[in-house]
C-alpha cells in the first residue's frame, strides 16, 4: 500500500498520529474508594463520601486496580516500575469534585512498551508505548436535563482508569484503528478492560499533526474522548484535513483541546475546540501527600506475570504451527479472546482442530450472523458444537447432513446426538441400499452418461449430487463417490 | 524573581478566587514580600539531594477490591446548596 | 467539695470511677463554664446536651462497673475535626453551615472510649494562622492578661486557639487540637497547658479537615503531662481509612510515665538561639535545662545546621499542599456558593471562593498556586522537599547522640490581638521553633516553664525520635514537676 497522504494545495501532507487511551480497569469498586463501580445505577447512587470530595477524606489505594495495570503493562512488553507514585493533576471543573485528578506524571506504574499491529491493507508495524499511568476517572455532566443547569452525578468519579500513551508512531487512520483494535484485543485477553466503547470503558484522545513527508514535526492537537475505532479514524482524517486547510490558508495551528463532533458539518463529522478546558492547562502537577509512593515487591511482580494469559499474537503462531489452521482462520479465532476462548472448550472436547476451526468461522459465525447475535450468546455451546463435529469425524453425519443438524440444533436447543438418533439422520454407508439407487439414476440420465464417458469429466459432481438427493442426504459421501466411479467407468 | 500585577491576577484566576484591582495590587507586595523571603531557600546546597517522599518510614497498603461503601446518595447530597432529581445541580456548563 | 472545673482528666477520670462526683455533675459543670466564659468566643458551636448524654452514659456505665478509658470526661474539640450532624466549618465562611454525615476518626475514638462533648472549639480558618485572627466567626480571646494593669486582650495562639483558650479557662478539661507547624505547641505555650503533636501517621487524617497533608496531626491539648498522656492513647492508633496512618500498637503512656531522666540525653540545638530572641526565653531555656539536669539527664550540645531554612521551606510546601487541599471549596456539593446574576460555572467558583475564604487562606492559596505553576514547581516546591530531606537528616544526625531534644516552644510570650495580624513575615515568624519538627514528622511537645515578667505564661518545646513519644511524655513530665507551674489567669470574663 502506498503511504497515506492528504493533497494539498501545496502538495501533499503526511499526518503524525499519537493515541492516550484511557481504560477502565476492570473491578469491583473504585480505585480510591470501596464505592461500586457498575455501570447504569441510578444518579450519585455510587458514590462514597471520598468520591464526593467531602472535607477530611482520604484516598485509599485498591490493590486489584494496580495488579491489572502491572499485568497490562507486561502484556504490551513494557518496563514495570517497582517504584511509583500519585501525583494531583489540578483544575476546576464541576465533574471533578477535589479540584484534582489523582493521576501519575512524574513517575508512572509502567514505562515503555510496544504494540504490534497489522493494518487493513498496510505493512504490519510496531507501535511504541510511551507510559501506562493509574488515575481516576472523572463524574458526568448532564447538559439536557435542565434549560438553565448542568447535573452532576458523580457515579463515575474515581472509578480506575489506565492511561495508555502511544508514541508519535501512526502515519495513517487504519493504522490508528488497527492500535485501537489490538489494544482493546491485549486488554480483553488479559481481562484487565471490558473493552466495551459503547459504555465509556475505553476511550481515546487523538494527538494529530501534519507535516510536509518527512519533515519537522507541526504542532498538535489533542481531540477528546473519541469513543469509538470508527471515530477514531475519521476524527483524524477530519483534523489532519482541518490543520492543513488551516496552513495551505496561511494560518497556523494552535495546540489545543478539541472535541469530535460527529454530527458536525452537516453529518460529515467535525472537530471543533473545547473553551471549557482553554485555561486548564497549567495544571500544578504534585506528589499527592496523602498517598505514600507505591512499592511492589517481586513476589507480587511475579505472580502478575505467572497470571498472564497466552497472549493474541503467542496464540494465533500456535494456532498455525502447531493446530495447522490456515493463516485466516487463526487470525479470526484469535482476535477476541471470546472466540479463542470457545474455540479452546471446542477443544477440550477432544475434537479436531481444523474441522472444528472451519465449522467455527463458517458454519456458526455464518448463524449468529443471520441471528445478529455474539458469540457470548450463542444458543449453541462449545460442547454441542463439538459433539457435531465428533459426528462428522467418526463418519455419522456427512457434511450436509451436519448443516441440516445444526439447523435443528439451532431450532430447538436440542443435542446434535439426540437429533441424529431421533430424526434418522444417521448418514448410511450401506453399498446395497446406495448401489440400487446410484443404477436408478444413471438408468434415467441416459443422455448425460454418454456425455460424461465421452469426457465431461465435470458431469460427476451432477451424478453425486442425484444420488445423494436420492438418498435423502444420508449417504456417506465417500462410499458414494467410489460406487459411482465404479459404476460409471464399468 | 518577584511577581508582576499580571502574574498576581493569572495566580488568582488558576486558584478561581475573584479579585479585585484594588486587591491585587494590595496583594502584589505582600506576595514579593513573602516570595523573596522563601528565596533564601536558593542558598541551601541541595546537590545529589532526593526530595522528600515520605516523612515517616511507611508503606502504600493495597486494599482489598470489594465494595464497601456508596449508596448513601442522602448523605452525599445532604449540604449541598442546590440538589435536584438526585443531582448536584450547577449553572449550565457549555462544553 | 472541689470546683469541678477544676479537675484535670485523671482527676475526672478516677472520681467517676471511684464515685467521689457523678459524671453528669462534671458535664453539667463544664457546660456552665462554657456558657459563662462566652466573652472569649473558644466555641463556635456548643453542645451541651452531648456532654451530658455521655455523662449519662458514664454513669449508667459505673452502675454496671463497665467503664472506659474517658468515661465521664467531656471535652471540647477544634472545628477542623468532622463531628456527625453538628456543624462543622473550620472556622472559615466558606463552608457555613455544613453539617457532616460522618465522624472524624479522632473524634469518634475519643466518644467510643467514653469522653463527651462540651462543643466545637474556635481556631484560625482552616488552621492557618498562629493567633486565631483569622477564625471568620471572630477572634478567640486569651484568658490571660498582662500584669501591667491594662486591659489588652492577647492571642491564645494558633490555630488551636479556641481549644487553648478553653483549656486554660477552665471550659473543659482537655482539647482536641491540630498541629501543622505548630498550631498545638505555641497556643499551648501561650495559655500556660500542655499540648503534644505525636509521630506523623499516629493520629489518623480521616475526617479531619486538611490544611497540609504531609504535615497535619491531631494531639490532644490538656492542663498537664498525664492528661496528655490519656488523650494520645485514646486518639492515637492505625486506621485503614487514612494511607498515611501507622500500623502500629499504641504503647501505654500513661502507665509508663516517669520523670526520671537518669541515662537520658537531652540534646539542645545551637542553631535555636535566634537573632533578637528576647532574655526572658533564653533564661527559660536555661531554667528548663537545669530542671532536665535535676532529673538526671545529660546535656548535649547538637547541631540542626538546616533550622534557618524550616521556615521558609514550610511556606512552600503547606501552602502548596493547601493550595490543592482547599480546591474542593467551590460551591458545587456542600458550603457557601455564590452566583452572581449571570455567572458561569467558573466565575460561580471564582466568587464563591472570594467571599468565603478569609484574608490569610486566600493568601496561602495564591503563594501554593504559585509556586506550583508552570515553570516554577522545581525552583520552589522541589527544592523546598530536597530542604526538607535535608531536615529531616539534622535530626537523624542529633539523635545519634541525644534522646529528646529541649527548646523553646516560641520565641515570645503572648502578643496583644492586632499587634502582628498586618504582617504577615512577622506572624510566620512564630513558628521558628515548632516548624522544624512538624517538616520532619516528628513528636514533640510543649509543656508551662515559668512566666515571663508581664505574669504571661512560655512553654518549653520537647522533640523527640520517631515514635518516641514516651520519652518526649517524660521529659515533659520531669519538667512539669521541677516548674511547679501553678500560674492560672484570674477569671476576669
Ligand atoms: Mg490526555
Ligand atoms: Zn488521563
Amino acid at each position: 500500500m502506498t503511504d497515506y497522504r492528504i493533497q494539498g494545495a501545496t502538495g501533499e501532507w503526511e499526518v503524525v498520529i499519537g493515541l492516550e487511551v484511557h481504560a477502565q480497569v476492570t473491578s469491583e469498586s473504585k480505585l480510591f474508594s470501596g464505592a461500586s463501580t457498575a455501570f447504569g445505577a441510578e444518579p450519585n447512587s455510587q458514590v462514597s463520601l471520598v468520591d464526593a470530595a467531602m472535607p477530611g477524606m482520604l484516598p485509599v489505594l485498591n490493590g486489584e486496580c494496580i495488579r491489572q495495570a502491572v499485568r497490562t503493562g507486561m502484556a504490551l512488553d513494557a518496563q514495570i516500575n517497582p517504584w511509583s507514585r500519585f501525583d494531583r493533576k489540578n483544575y476546576f471543573y464541576a465533574d471533578l469534585p477535589q479540584g484534582y485528578q489523582i493521576s501519575q506524571l512524574y513517575h508512572p506504574l509502567v514505562g515503555e512498551g510496544s504494540l504490534r499491529i497489522e493494518p487493513e491493507g498496510g505493512e504490519p508495524k510496531t507501535i511504541g508505548i510511551e507510559r501506562l499511568h493509574v488515575e481516576q476517572d472523572a463524574g458526568k455532566l448532564m447538559h439536557d436535563q435542565h434549560p438553565t443547569r448542568s447535573y452532576v452525578d458523580l457515579n463515575r468519579s474515581g472509578v480506575a482508569l489506565m492511561e495508555i500513551v502511544s508514541k508519535p508512531d501512526m502515519r495513517s487512520p487504519a493504522e490508528a484503528g488497527a492500535y485501537v483494535r489490538k489494544l482493546r484485543a491485549v486488554l480483553r485477553y488479559v481481562g484487565s478492560c471490558d473493552g466495551n466503547m459503547e459504555q465509556g470503558s475505553m476511550r481515546a484522545d487523538v494527538n494529530v499533526s501534519v507535516r510536509k513527508p518527512g519533515g519537522e514535526l507541526g504542532t498538535r492537537t489533542e481531540t477528546k474522548n473519541v469513543n469509538s475505532v470508527r471515530f477514531v479514524m475519521a476524527a483524524i482524517e477530519i483534523e489532519a484535513r482541518r490543520q492543513v486547510d488551516v496552513i495551505e490558508d496561511g494560518g497556523t495551528i494552535v495546540q489545543e483541546t478539541r472535541l469530535f463532533d460527529p454530527d458536525g458539518n452537516g453529518g460529515k463529522g467535525a472537530t471543533r475546540s473545547m473553551r471549557s478546558k482553554e485555561d486548564a492547562h497549567d495544571y500544578r502537577y504534585f506528589p499527592d501527600p496523602d498517598l505514600l509512593p507505591l512499592e511492589l515487591d517481586d513476589a507480587f511482580l511475579k505472580a502478575a506475570r505467572a497470571s498472564l494469559p497466552e497472549l493474541p499474537d503467542a496464540k494465533r503462531a500456535r494456532y498455525e504451527g502447531e493446530l495447522g489452521l490456515s493463516a485466516y482462520n487463526a487470525d479470526i479465532l484469535t482476535a477476541d479472546v471470546e472466540t479463542a476462548r470457545w474455540f479452546e472448550a471446542m477443544l477440550a472436547e477432544n475434537v479436531p482442530a481444523k474441522p472444528a476451526a472451519n465449522w467455527l468461522t463458517s458454519e456458526l459465525f455464518g448463524a449468529l450472523n443471520r441471528m445478529g447475535r455474539d458469540l457470548v450468546d450463542s444458543p449453541v455451546s462449545p460442547k454441542q458444537a463439538a459433539e457435531l463435529i465428533a459426528l462428522v469425524a467418526d463418519g455419522t453425519l456427512s457434511g450436509s447432513l451436519a448443516k441440516q443438524v445444526f439447523e435443528i440444533m439451532l431450532e430447538t436447543g436440542q443435542g446434535a446426538g439426540a437429533i441424529v438418533e431421533d430424526r434418522g439422520l444417521k448418514q448410511t454407508s450401506d453399498t446395497g441400499a446406495i448401489e440400487a439407487e446410484i443404477a436408478k439414476v444413471i438408468a434415467a440420465n441416459p443422455d448425460k452418461v454418454a456425455d460424461y464417458k465421452g469426457g465431461k469429466d465435470k458431469l460427476f459432481g451432477f451424478f453425486v449430487g442425484q444420488t445423494m438427493r436420492a438418498m435423502a442426504g444420508k449417504a456417506n459421501p465417500g462410499v458414494v463417490n467410489d460406487l459411482l466411479k465404479k459404476a460409471l467407468d464399468a | 524573581m518577584s511577581v508582576d500585577l499580571a502574574t498576581v491576577r493569572k495566580i488568582a484566576s488558576l486558584a478561581r478566587i475573584a479579585t479585585s484591582d484594588a486587591e491585587a495590587e494590595a496583594l502584589l507586595p505582600e506576595l514579593n514580600n513573602i516570595i523573596g523571603w522563601i528565596e533564601q531557600l536558593g542558598e541551601v546546597d541541595t546537590t545529589g539531594v532526593e526530595p522528600l517522599a515520605a516523612v515517616i518510614p511507611n508503606h502504600l497498603r493495597l486494599r482489598e477490591d470489594r465494595v464497601t461503601d456508596g449508596g448513601i446518595r442522602d448523605a452525599v447530597l445532604a449540604n449541598a446548596p442546590q440538589a435536584e432529581h438526585g443531582f448536584f445541580a450547577v449553572p449550565k456548563v457549555i462544553e | 467539695m472541689t470546683n469541678l472545673t477544676d479537675l484535670g482528666i485523671a482527676d475526672i477520670r478516677d472520681g467517676v470511677a471511684t464515685g467521689s462526683f457523678s459524671a453528669r455533675e462534671v458535664a453539667t459543670a463544664f457546660n456552665d463554664a462554657v456558657v459563662a466564659g462566652r466573652a472569649l468566643n473558644a466555641y463556635l458551636v456548643e453542645t451541651p446536651e452531648l456532654a451530658l448524654a455521655a455523662a449519662d452514659a458514664a454513669d449508667a456505665a459505673k452502675a454496671l462497673g463497665d467503664l472506659k478509658p474517658l468515661s465521664g470526661v467531656p471535652l471540647g474539640i477544634k472545628d477542623l475535626f468532622c463531628t456527625k450532624g453538628v456543624e462543622t466549618t473550620a472556622a472559615s465562611g466558606i463552608l457555613k453551615g455544613f453539617v457532616p454525615q460522618y465522624e472524624s476518626t479522632i473524634s469518634a475514638k475519643l466518644f467510643d472510649a467514653g469522653a463527651g462533648m462540651l462543643g466545637k472549639l474556635n481556631m484560625d480558618q482552616f488552621a492557618m494562622g498562629s493567633s486565631n485572627e483569622t477564625s471568620a466567626f471572630g477572634n478567640v480571646i486569651s484568658p490571660w492578661k498582662r500584669n501591667d494593669g491594662g486591659n489588652a486582650a492577647l492571642a491564645p495562639g494558633g490555630s488551636s486557639g479556641g481549644s487553648s483558650s478553653a483549656v486554660s479557662a477552665r471550659m473543659a478539661p482537655g482539647a482536641t487540637g491540630t498541629d501543622t507547624g505548630g498550631s498545638i505547641r505555641q497556643p499551648a505555650a501561650f495559655t500556660g497547658i500542655s499540648g503534644i503533636k505525636p509521630t506523623y501517621g499516629r493520629c489518623s487524617r480521616w475526617g479531619t479537615i486538611a490544611f497540609a497533608s504531609s504535615l497535619d496531626q491531631a494531639g490532644p491539648m490538656a492542663r498537664d503531662v498525664r492528661d496528655c498522656a490519656i488523650m494520645l492513647e485514646a486518639m492515637s492508633g492505625f486506621d485503614p481509612k487514612d494511607a498515611t496512618s501507622l500500623d502500629l500498637p499504641v504503647p501505654a503512656w500513661e502507665t509508663s510515665l516517669s520523670g526520671d531522666l537518669k541515662g537520658k540525653k537531652v540534646g539542645v540545638p545551637k542553631e535555636y538561639r535566634v537573632d533578637g530572641m528576647p532574655p526572658e526565653i533564653e533564661a527559660l531555656w536555661q531554667q528548663g535545662i537545669a530542671y532536665v539536669k535535676d532529673a538526671g539527664a545529660e546535656i548535649v550540645e547538637v547541631s540542626l545546621p538546616h533550622t534557618k531554612y524550616a521556615l521558609p521551606t514550610y511556606y512552600i510546601i503547606a501552602p502548596a499542599e493547601a493550595s490543592s487541599n482547599l480546591a474542593r471549596y467551590d460551591g458545587v456539593r456542600y458550603g457557601l456558593r455564590d452566583l452572581p446574576d449571570g455567572a458561569n460555572l467558573q466565575q460561580m467558583y471564582a466568587a464563591t471562593r472570594a467571599d468565603g475564604f478569609g484574608a490569610e487562606v486566600k493568601r496561602r492559596i495564591m503563594i501554593g498556586t504559585y509556586v506550583l505553576s508552570a515553570g516554577f514547581y522545581d525552583a520552589y516546591f522541589t527544592k523546598a522537599q530536597k530542604v526538607r530531606a535535608l531536615i529531616v537528616r539534622d535530626f537523624e544526625q542529633a539523635f545519634a547522640t541525644c534522646d529528646v531534644l529541649l527548646t523553646p516552644t516560641a520565641p515570645s510570650a503572648a502578643f496583644g490581638l492586632g499587634e502582628k495580624s498586618d504582617d504577615p513575615l512577622a506572624m510566620y515568624l512564630n513558628d521558628v521553633f515548632t516548624v522544624p519538627s512538624s517538616l520532619a514528622g516528628l513528636p514533640a511537645m510543649s509543656v508551662p516553664g515559668g512566666l515571663d515578667g508581664q505574669g504571661l505564661p512560655l512553654g518549653l518545646q520537647i522533640i523527640g525520635r520517631a515514635l518516641d513519644e514516651q520519652s518526649v511524655l517524660n521529659a515533659g513530665l520531669a519538667i512539669e514537676q521541677r516548674a511547679g507551674f501553678t500560674a492560672r489567669p484570674g477569671q476576669w470574663w
